[in-house]
């Protein structure tokens, strides 16, 4: 990476690593398509088979509950509408009746979610941004057949949701659980038992893998309602010719990224030694989520009276790359609905900037976002909070 | 037949001595390698400038946008579109279950008739199997003739003021036919009805101009044109405006029609192999109009009975569908095997099913499991089509010397005459 910038918003996505810029670059020379008999054809599909493995892995699932998609967003579609249409595990045969949403999910969920003819239902958070248990029990309390969206950690905060609970509650009231699993995957470590959920969606470029990539994993494949039909790949649920070279690099992503997580301690040694910095810089500065379990790489904070535009646009010409909110079309920053549903003041939700780190992140970039930010700060909430007017003078001069 | 044997041998030497390395591709319909030059503009994308081109907060998102913006012209340019009119999705496939169920949907209320055609990609067929079977439209398939193309007349009696759209390809996969698509629009939009056209075989490969055509809804694929896989478009007029519903939602992408990340490296590598494919397909077809007639006359100089499948005017030369008589398509195929050609579509041509598209236009079954589709392209030599000539017209005489029916015809008996025993 360009040693001028420091980028720290991987959240939104990550480089590509070099090993998966190689595995990319082979798998395109090589060509073929993977429905092809002949050799060109075998040798595309062994990259599809190694890639469908490797995710498999990262999140202890077979290859056979993996199915390639174009991104987390075509998965999240198509997970949510395959519960939302299909009987529930255990052979109940009862299409879903309504779907619950937490409040932090994102877009892509949310647009799904309100594409069902269903009935949605928002679950709120608690202040410290993880679902609100007690709130659920007397939403599943109210019958029907739930189809709920949890996901695992959340791209603005980090914050880790109780996802293994929730499926447990989820399904003893006959629902199935959707889990986005995108900024957790790679960061924390992952197992579908485990976490119980009926679907659960991975993204290849939050790993340092390509974009145009992604996997939406199930427990039973018999609960998917493909969106994409004609031409059979994907065992007949997602047709369309398999982004060989994509998947291949998804998949070496998916590999360096598992054992990223038994590194874990290095990203997180970052990560606190930043958040111990900012309150040094500035001791009214909040973490959003600072006492929830959170994935070791973000950190989502602000200080009151600091705009967030204002901060990434100064941070961007000091070199530094950061987000004020999630990537998508709108091109408008408002305050974070993340931020809103954890009942933020909207002055301070509206200050809130996220650093995210990543495989290439180190203590330099570290060093060089805090003395741009320290010097944001200095210049602006010292011109806000205590105005001198002799200094300012005297600067003049 | 030991001699025969050791014959089999041969053309991997003389490919050798003729320095050629094998498998030859010939199968251009399947997939196009990458153009060195498109993977060469999607490297920095990969590396230095990988931002998330929504990101709105830094220069590595901004950077990202704007190669995306310059990509949607190059893929607008190959087209006659404006910018505005492409849709970035993640291939062909997905652009013709966006352009069928999109728009279908949309008109519902007013319009739940579709037209379309026995020998469409499996994508559309199924496209519109699903609204047929699934949400209550009333969907045409277009009988074809006898060369693949459509009867206008026949189209003319099928659209009526309910149909919403007409999906016809403008060149087709297995036999590369190329469909008269300004009259079909014509026809379409008399009834008011939108045109759209699977051009995944087409783009790049002929002209296309949506306005001089009249048509509504494009379908293009990266792949089939020297770009990645995993991406692809679709042109949706805006004038007059073809509304569609979104299949894929969330962030608001792509002008809500399409939601996601758009894959930044992917699009930049679409637009290149477009812009690549306008400005040097007309020495492209030169060369493999060339290639084409060298191989068909190769094959048909020295070997009878040799069918071309589908018009031959009317149609892309890079694709030659041939039929061979009195030969067993397995062992051919066996035979061969150095050569990487297709006996079917791609993702069909596991089964042994014959191809629908061959039985559509009447040939018989046998002939349809003899035929192979010859697939020639940017890439491909003059060396490699003489090798191609060699192995088929070898394996050919070779089958053909031990086909009984083979010996019969010879000997001038009317294979049709015979009545064959039951066993």
């Amino acid at each position: 990476m360009d040693s001028r910038w420091t980028y720290l918003d991987y959240n939104a996505t990550a480089p590509v690593r070099p090993e998966v810029v190689a595995r990319v670059a082979e798998a395109m020379t090589i060509g073929g398509n993977p429905s092809s008999v002949h050799r060109f054809g075998r040798l595309a599909c062994a990259f599809v088979d190694r890639a469908r493995d490797a995710v498999g892995g990262l999140v202890g699932a077979e290859a056979e509950q993996v199915l390639f998609t174009s991104g987390a967003t075509e998965a999240n579609t198509l997970g949510l509408r395959s519960l939302a249409r299909h009987a529930a595990p255990g052979g109940r045969a009862c299409a879903a009746s309504r779907i619950l949403i937490s409040a932090i999910e994102h877009d892509s969920v949310l647009g799904a979610a309100h594409t069902l003819d269903l009935p949605v239902e928002t679950v709120p958070v608690t202040a410290g941004g993880v679902l609100d248990l007690g709130a659920l029990d007397k939403m599943l309390g109210a019958g029907g057949t739930p189809v709920v969206a949890l996901m695992l950690a959340n791209n603005e905060t980090g914050v880790l949701q109780p996802v293994a609970e929730v499926a447990t509650r989820v399904h003893a009231v006959g629902g199935t659980l959707h889990c986005d699993a995108v900024q957790a995957a790679g960061r924390v470590p992952l197992d579908l038992d485990a976490l119980g959920a009926d679907t659960l969606v991975v993204s290849s470029h939050k790993l340092g893998g390509p974009m145009g990539a992604g996997a939406l994993i199930v427990r039973n494949l018999t609960l998917v309602s493909p969106m994409l039909v004609g031409g059979g790949q994907e065992r007949g649920l997602r047709a369309g010719t398999e982004n060989v070279a994509g998947l291949a690099g998804f998949g070496l992503a998916a590999e360096l990224a598992l054992s990223d997580v038994a590194n874990s301690n290095k990203i997180k040694a970052l990560r606190d030694d930043l958040e111990n910095r900012l309150h040094v810089i500035a001791p009214a500065a909040q973490v959003f989520g600072a006492d929830a379990e959170r994935i070791p790489n973000t950190t989502c904070l602000a200080l009151a009276g600091l705009d967030n535009e204002t901060q990434v646009i100064a941070l961007d010409l000091a070199g530094v790359a950061v987000s004020a909110g999630a990537a998508c079309s709108s091109g408008k920053v408002a305050a974070p609905r993340v931020l809103r549903a954890m009942g933020a003041p909207e002055a301070l939700a509206k200050a809130a900037i996220r650093v995210s780190l990543g495989w290439a992140s180190t203590a330099a970039d570290i060093d060089r976002f805090c003395a741009a930010w320290s010097e944001f700060v200095a210049r602006h909430a010292a011109r806000a909070v205590a105005p001198n007017p002799y200094s300012r003078a005297a600067g003049a001069q | 037949m030991s001699t025969m044997a050791t014959k089999a041998t041969e053309p991997t030497k003389s490919a050798v001595t003729r320095n050629i390395p094998l498998p030859i591709y010939l199968d251009y319909q399947a997939t196009t390698p990458t153009d060195p030059r498109v993977f060469g503009a999607m490297l920095p994308y990969f590396t230095t400038k990988f931002g998330n081109p929504h990101s709105r907060s830094h220069s590595f998102g901004w950077e990202s946008e704007e190669a995306v913006e310059t990509a949607r012209g190059q893929v607008a340019a190959l087209i006659g579109a404006s910018d505005k009119e492409i849709i970035f999705t993640s291939g062909a496939t997905e652009s013709n279950n966006l352009a069928i169920k999109g728009v279908g949907r949309f008109y519902k209320d007013r319009r739940n008739e579709i037209v379309t055609v026995v020998t469409e990609h499996k994508c559309v067929l199924d496209a519109c199997r699903h609204l047929e079977q699934e949400e209550g439209f009333k969907v045409t398939y277009l009988a074809v003739q006898k060369n693949g193309l459509i009867d206008l007349n026949h189209l003319r009696e099928a659209v009526t003021d309910k149909t919403a759209l007409v999906s016809v390809m403008a060149v087709n996969n297995e036999i590369g036919v190329i469909q008269p698509l300004k009259e079909i629009a014509a026809i379409a939009h008399e009834k008011g009805a939108f045109f759209h056209t699977d051009a995944a075989q087409a783009a790049g490969k002929i002209p296309l101009d949506v306005e001089a055509m009249g048509i509504d809804l494009m379908s293009i694929s990266g792949h089939k044109i020297y770009g990645p896989k995993g991406i692809g478009a679709l042109y949706v007029r805006r004038k007059p405006r073809v509304r569609l519903h979104a299949l894929i939602h969330g962030g608001g992408q792509e002008r809500g029609m399409r939601s996601g990340t758009v894959p930044t490296p992917l699009v930049v590598g679409l637009g290149k192999a477009c812009e690549i494919a306008k400005n040097e397909m007309g020495t492209d077809n030169e060369r493999i109009r060339a290639l084409s007639d060298r191989l068909y006359n190769g094959i048909t100089k020295q070997l009878k009975d040799i069918v071309l499948n589908g018009d031959r005017d009317h149609r892309f030369p890079g694709n030659l569908n041939l039929s061979f008589s009195y030969v067993e398509g397995e062992s051919l195929m066996m035979g061969i095997r150095d050569i990487a050609v297709s006996s079917g579509s791609a993702c069909t041509s596991a089964s042994l099913e014959p191809s629908y598209v061959l039985r559509a236009l009447g040939v018989e079954e046998e002939m349809a499991h003899t035929s192979i589709r010859f697939g020639i392209g940017r890439m491909t030599t003059e060396a490699e089509i003489d090798y191609a000539i060699e192995t088929v017209v070898k394996h050919v005489k070779k089958l053909r010397e031990m086909s009984p029916l083979w010996e019969m015809v010879q000997e001038g008996i009317d294979l049709k005459s015979i009545q064959w025993s039951e066993h």
